[in-house]
C-alpha cells in the first residue's frame, strides 16, 4: 500500500469519526445527565435530516446562497423541538426508570420511521454542500479530497470544544456537571432540574439533528439510516464511556478508523473489526475507556 | 401433577392445550378450509413460533433480570447455520447434510454464540446490557448483510423446505402447526421446570441481589453466562422453526425491524411470566395480518409501535400485568 493510500484511508476515517462524533456526543450527553438511553436518537437524526431537507430543496431550487446553511439550522431546530416534546411529554415523569424510558424511547422510534416513511417517501436524497465547502481541496500527502469532508472535521471541531466550554466555563454547565453526580442535591439547592433536563435534551437532539444533515451531504439520506446511527452511538459510547465527551472522541475517532482501514483491507468482514474492538473494550473496562463506575 | 391440575392455573393450562391441540378441528368449523390453513399455520402456526423466540427473551428477563437484544440473532444463527449446511438450499454453501443433523448443529451454534454473548456482557447490568446485546446483534445483522460466501449477503438463502415428519411435508400447515406446538410446550415446560431448580432459585437470586448471592459462595458469572446458554437453546429451537416457516432466511428476517419485534411481542405479552410471550406474539400476529383492515396496510410499524407505546406507559408488565390487576379489582368487589 502506498502512504498516499493509507494516508488517504485514515482521513477518510478521520472525517467519518466526525460525524459519528457529532451524532454520538448528542447521545451521550443526555445519558450522560439522566442516564436516559435515547433509543431514537437515530430517528431525530432523520428528522433533522428530513426536515431540513424539506426547507434546503426550494432555497437551493431558488439559488439561495443560504440555503445550506437554513437546512441545518431547520434541520437543528426540528430535531430539537422533537427532542424537547419527547422529554416533556413522555420520559419526563418517569424518570429513573431506564428500561421503561428506553423501551417508551424504542416506540417512538418505529413510528417516527413509519411516519417519515409515509411523508416523505422512499427515494434517498442528498443535499449539496454550498459553494465555500463545495469540491475539493489539496491536502499534503493525500492530493485532492472533497472539501466538505475536511469541514466536517472542523464541525466535529468546534462542536467538541463547544461542548467542553458550555460544561466546563458556564453556568449551565456547572448544574448539569452537578447534576451527573447528584441530582437529588442540585435539587435541593433550588435548581430546577427538570428545566436543565429539557436543556440537555434540545442540546443532545439539536446535535442529532445537525449531524443529520451534514450526514446527508457526504453521503446519501434513505430509511433505515435511524437504525444504523443508533448502532454507531450506542457502539461510540460503548468504546469511550458513557457521558464523557473526551470519551466520544476517542470512541467515535477508533470506530471511524476501524471502519474505514477495516474496509480496505478486508472488505467483506470490515463490520467485525469495530466488534471486536468493543469486545475488547468491554473484557477490559466495562465502563468504557473514558468512562466512570458509578 | 394431579394436584396441579386441580389448581385454578393447572386448570386454565390445562384447557389451553386441550384447545390448541383441538384447533386444527375447530378452525374448520368456524371459517372456509382456506382460510382455516391460512389461520392454523400464518397466525396460531407463526405466533407460536415466534413466541418460543420471545420466550428466550422473556426467561432471560423475568428470572435473571437481563434484558437482551441478541436473542433474534441468536435464533438467526441457528437458521444460517441450518441454511447453510443443509441440502437443497438455494445457493447452496456447505450443504450435504440432513435435516436430523443440521438442526442439532444449528441449535447448538445458537447455544454456543449464546454463550459468547454472556460472556461478552457478564460485567454489564440493566441498561447497558440492552446496549450491548443490541450493538451486538445489529453486528451480526450489517456482517451477514455484507458477507456473500458464507450468509449470500442481502439475498439469504432460499428453500429451506423442512424435513418430512412421519411421511408428512413441513409444509403442510397441520405438520407445521403440531410440530411448533409440541416444541413450544416442551420448551416451555422446560422453562417452567428449570426455574424451580436450584439454578433457576440461584439465578433469581442473582437477578434481586448479586452481591449477596456471591457472598454465599455462588458464582455469579458463571450462572448468568449459563443462562445466556439456556435462551439461546430455546432461541435456536425458535430460530430454526422460523427459518424452515419463511421457506429461508435473509438479514431482513435478523436485521433492527426483526429484533424490536421480538421485544415488542414480549413487552406486549408481558416481561413476568413466559406464557408472556406466546400471548404477545399472538396478538403481534394479529395485528400484523389485520393492520390492512384497523389502520392503513402500509402503516403497520405505526400501529404496532402505538400498540406498544400504550402497552409500556399503561401496563409496563403487559397483558399478563392488565390482566392481573383486573382480577384483582373483581376480587374486591
Amino acid at each position: 500500500m502506498t502512504s498516499q493510500l493509507a494516508l488517504t484511508i485514515i482521513l477518510n476515517g478521520l472525517t467519518l469519526a466526525a460525524l459519528y462524533f457529532i451524532v454520538a456526543s448528542g447521545f451521550s450527553l443526555i445519558f450522560g445527565l439522566m442516564r436516559t438511553v435515547n433509543m431514537a436518537h437515530g430517528s431525530l437524526y432523520m428528522v433533522g435530516a428530513y426536515v431540513g431537507y424539506a426547507l434546503w430543496e426550494p432555497l437551493y431550487d431558488a439559488d439561495a446562497w443560504y440555503a445550506w446553511y437554513a437546512g441545518v439550522a431547520m434541520g437543528m431546530a426540528a430535531a430539537a423541538i422533537v427532542g424537547v416534546a419527547m422529554q416533556r411529554v413522555l420520559l419526563g415523569w418517569m424518570q429513573g426508570q431506564e428500561l421503561r424510558q428506553a423501551l417508551v424511547t424504542i416506540g417512538l422510534s418505529i413510528i417516527i420511521a413509519d411516519q417519515i416513511l409515509a411523508y416523505y417517501g422512499g427515494n434517498p436524497r442528498q443535499f449539496f454542500a454550498p459553494d465555500a465547502i463545495f469540491g475539493s481541496s489539496n491536502v499534503p500527502g493525500v492530493g485532492r479530497y472533497p472539501t466538505f469532508r475536511l469541514f466536517q472535521i472542523g464541525v466535529a471541531v468546534v462542536v467538541g470544544i463547544g461542548l467542553w466550554l458550555l460544561l466546563n466555563r458556564t453556568k449551565v454547565g456547572l448544574m448539569i456537571r452537578a447534576g451527573v453526580d447528584d441530582r437529588d442535591m442540585l435539587s435541593a439547592c433550588g435548581v430546577d432540574v427538570p428545566k436543565i433536563n429539557i436543556i440537555v435534551f434540545a442540546l443532545g437532539a439539536a446535535l442529532a439533528g445537525l449531524g443529520g444533515v451534514i450526514g446527508a451531504t457526504a453521503q446519501p439520506l434513505a430509511q433505515g439510516v435511524d437504525g444504523r446511527f443508533l448502532l454507531i452511538s450506542l457502539v461510540v459510547v460503548i468504546v469511550g464511556g458513557m457521558g464523557s465527551i473526551t470519551g466520544t472522541a476517542i470512541g467515535a475517532i477508533l470506530v471511524g478508523l476501524a471502519e474505514q482501514i477495516g474496509q480496505a483491507l478486508f472488505p467483506t468482514y470490515s463490520v467485525i473489526l469495530t466488534f471486536v474492538i468493543m469486545v475488547v473494550v468491554l473484557a477490559l473496562r466495562p465502563q468504557g475507556i473514558m468512562g466512570r463506575l458509578r | 401433577m394431579s394436584a396441579w391440575l386441580r389448581t385454578p392455573v393447572g386448570m386454565a393450562s390445562a384447557a389451553t392445550l386441550a384447545l390448541l391441540l383441538l384447533l386444527p378441528a375447530i378452525l374448520p368449523e368456524l371459517m372456509p378450509q382456506n382460510q382455516a390453513r391460512f389461520w392454523l399455520a400464518n397466525i396460531f402456526g407463526r405466533a407460536i413460533i415466534y413466541g418460543i423466540i420471545a420466550m428466550s427473551l422473556i426467561f432471560l428477563a423475568t428470572y435473571g433480570g437481563l434484558v437482551s437484544l441478541a436473542q433474534m440473532s441468536l435464533a438467526g444463527v441457528a437458521g444460517y447455520v441450518v441454511a447453510i449446511t443443509i441440502d437443497g438450499a438455494a445457493p447452496s454453501i456447505v450443504g450435504g447434510l440432513s435435516y436430523a443433523t443440521a438442526i442439532p448443529l444449528g441449535i447448538a451454534a445458537a447455544t454456543l454464540a449464546a454463550l459468547f454473548v454472556g460472556l461478552v456482557s457478564v460485567r454489564t447490568r440493566d441498561i447497558y446490557l440492552l446496549m450491548i446485546t443490541l450493538a451486538l446483534a445489529m453486528g451480526f445483522f450489517r456482517f451477514v448483510e455484507t458477507n456473500l460466501a458464507w450468509f449470500n449477503g442481502y439475498e439469504g438463502i432460499r428453500n429451506v423446505l423442512g424435513p418430512s415428519v412421519f411421511g408428512l411435508p413441513f409444509r403442510d400447515p397441520h405438520v407445521l402447526y403440531y410440530v411448533s406446538l409440541t416444541v413450544a410446550v416442551l420448551l416451555y415446560a422446560g422453562v417452567l421446570y428449570l426455574v424451580r431448580s436450584p439454578f433457576g432459585l440461584v439465578l433469581q437470586g442473582i437477578r434481586d441481589n448479586p452481591r449477596r448471592v456471591a457472598a454465599l459462595g455462588y458464582n455469579v458469572a458463571l450462572h448468568r453466562i449459563a443462562a445466556f446458554g439456556v435462551a439461546g437453546f430455546i432461541a435456536g429451537c425458535g430460530g430454526v422453526l422460523a427459518t424452515i416457516y419463511n421457506i429461508g432466511i435473509s438479514p431482513g428476517s435478523i436485521g433492527l425491524g426483526a429484533t424490536v419485534n421480538v421485544l415488542i411481542m414480549s413487552v406486549i405479552g408481558g416481561l413476568g411470566h413466559p406464557i408472556g410471550a406466546f400471548i404477545g406474539s399472538l396478538i403481534f400476529a394479529f395485528f400484523d395480518t389485520f393492520a390492512a383492515s384497523i389502520y392503513d396496510r402500509n402503516r403497520f410499524n405505526t400501529l404496532i409501535g402505538i400498540v406498544f407505546l400504550v402497552i409500556v406507559l399503561l401496563s409496563p408488565d403487559g397483558v399478563i400485568g392488565l390482566a392481573k390487576r383486573v382480577g384483582a379489582l373483581m376480587r374486591r368487589d
